[in-house]
């Protein structure tokens, strides 16, 4: 059932987004863009001594895309960019194999029903791959098409 | 059932009609399939099905070629096609209707061959700001390559054209006005015939893109004077990849081909090649044949249940259905002109429309979410995307029911 997609936590989080505004003094930035729903998004990070401090994000999305931002957001603070990185490898897998190991993943794994909406993964990762290019260092805004 | 709902189903025998759609007999995610997505594709009567298998299993051959008996079978009912188009649209004459994939490519036929030899630069090209991409993009191509000039007419917002807007954007330079005759993604019906007589008063030709009209209203290209009308088989309840454009003789006599090859030409040398007659000119190649019978067979169906039936039928779905979803707080939609065909695209606050068509999908509503491939018209009312539900008249009042109660679930969930 769609309950299996929306689960309680990613509701909570879509009505009420954590770090949710953009960021003084955020030392890498990066924006996001699916051009089939239109959604948006601009992702900050502070990033020192190669640790993430601080994580935060403003856009417009659906349920799916706005509750990703906001739990990866929380997910990354305290994390080393190579922490992060390989966060983002094992939620991709989560959303795209079968068998994904779903350890580590802690709250992430509430994703795990978007598997079953292949039209929907893309709103899942969406901040997920402006993370990459914040990680990365791209300035053109990357696009999930 | 309410008053009105029984009132709309006694003059129309809704459940007769949908036995002819096998596609409507199934479940999806275990509920009844509720097809509210009839403005991208409509599905197809058991009428078309079979003449398409037909073709396949009895009459299989190439067209205007063999001797043969398939072949001339085949051609027979191939361009019987035509003719049947001719008397639906209203055209002076078969050779004046072009197979074509579909509105797009009419659309893209007449901005490559008329636009190549009749544009120059400094010309203009006027759209309105409600149209589908496919009626924007071949024109702003040709402006690109002319260095013509693209201009739009504004809409206001119930989604009608501002036609005294219209009237100051036609000027010495307009060569064409190209517009749609119903809006895809707002379903407003646009005064064509006054578009058009402004523009041949201005000295320009029009172009209709009837794509989302064909379905809903008898169309006339004669008392319209359209100079173009291109249309989709797919929304008419034909095959995909099947279509027709309607031009007058004069113009598509004056036109060079739009592509090279096979059935197009009468003679060809390595020194010079001589082109075929209308209709032929313009269709190189092996067509979609089956699709084409397909098509034939689909106004055949239309006709016998009657447009003037289908029409009035489908506006009072369309009045029951804008009750509905208007008794729903927070719902917002986006077209609401007087002149409407059966298509409602709306908002809801703070929900967005992919989360609204994941949640009715699951519970076998198939709406629209999305563009439209009409970015222009998101922007003009400040919205990303919307849900559209779009009817036919196999739609029922208890489907449009349905929605409303799917969209009252959704406003649970995220609210």
């Amino acid at each position: 059932m769609v309950d299996d997609l929306y689960q309680e936590i990613i509701l909570d989080h879509s009505k009420r987004p954590r770090n949710c505004h953009e960021m003084e003094g955020a030392n890498r930035k990066a924006e996001g863009y699916n051009p089939l729903c239109g959604d948006k998004l601009k992702l900050y990070l502070k990033v020192e001594d190669g640790v993430v401090q601080d994580a935060s994000f403003v856009g417009s999305g659906c349920a799916i895309s706005t509750a990703s931002a906001s739990l990866m957001t929380e997910s990354l603070k305290g994390k080393t960019r190579e922490e992060a990185i390989k966060l983002l490898d094992k939620f991709h897998d989560l959303l795209t194999t079968d068998t994904p190991a779903a350890k580590d993943l802690g709250k992430l794994v509430v994703f795990c029903g978007v598997r079953d909406y292949p039209a929907r993964v893309k709103c899942a990762t969406l901040a997920w791959h402006t993370l990459r290019s914040a990680l990365e260092g791209v300035d053109t805004p990357v696009s999930t098409e | 059932m309410s008053t009105l709902a029984s009132t709309i189903q006694a003059g129309f025998d809704v459940e007769k009609v949908r036995g002819d759609f096998p596609v409507l007999r199934q479940k999806v995610h275990g509920k009844p399939l509720v097809y509210l997505d009839n403005a991208a594709t409509s599905q197809k009567p058991l009428a078309v099905i079979e003449a398409i298998r037909r073709f396949y299993e009895v009459d299989c051959a190439n067209i205007h070629r063999g001797v043969h008996e398939l072949s001339q079978r085949s051609t027979a009912a191939y361009e019987q096609t035509r003719v049947k188009v001719k008397q639906f649209l209203n055209a002076r004459t078969k050779n004046e209707l072009i197979f074509v994939r579909g509105a797009t490519e009419g659309i893209n036929l007449v901005a490559s061959s008329w636009g190549r030899k009749c544009v120059k630069s400094g010309d203009e090209i006027v759209v309105s700001g409600m149209e589908h991409h496919s009626n924007i993009v071949p024109w702003q191509i040709l402006c690109e390559e002319k260095g013509a000039k693209l201009r739009v007419i504004p809409i206001d917002d119930r989604g009608e054209l501002l036609m005294e807007e219209y009237e100051k954007l036609l000027g010495p330079r307009t060569r064409m006005v190209a517009v749609a005759h119903v809006s895809n993604a707002l379903g407003t019906v646009n005064p064509v015939r006054e578009i058009i007589e402004l523009a041949h008063k201005a000295g320009a030709l029009a172009l209709i893109d009837g794509a989302q009209a064909v379905p809903h209203m008898k169309v006339d290209v004669q008392a319209l004077d359209a100079d173009f009308y291109a249309f989709s088989g797919h929304k008419v309840f034909g095959p995909t990849g099947s279509g027709m454009l309607y031009g007058k003789t004069k113009l598509l006599n004056a036109m060079p081909p739009y592509q090279g090859g096979g059935d197009m030409i009468r003679t060809v040398t390595f020194e010079k090649t001589t082109y075929n007659d209308l209709p032929y000119k313009f269709e190189a190649g092996t067509p979609n044949i089956a699709g084409g019978i397909g098509l034939g067979a689909a106004i055949d169906y239309v006709n016998r249940i009657g447009l003037d039936k289908i029409g009035a039928y489908e506006h009072e779905l369309l009045t029951y259905g804008t009750e509905a979803l208007m008794e729903i707080p927070g719902l917002r939609l986006i077209g609401t002109a007087r002149e409407k065909a059966a298509v409602l695209s709306f908002v809801m606050e703070g929900i967005h429309p992919h989360d609204i068509g994941t949640v009715l999908d699951r519970m076998g509503i198939a709406v629209r979410t999305g563009h439209h491939c009409a970015q222009p018209v998101m922007d003009r009312f400040g919205v990303p995307a919307t849900t559209r539900a779009s009817l036919a008249f196999y739609n029922t009042t208890a489907e449009v029911d349905a929605l409303a109660a799917g969209l009252r679930k959704v406003k649970e969930m995220f609210a």
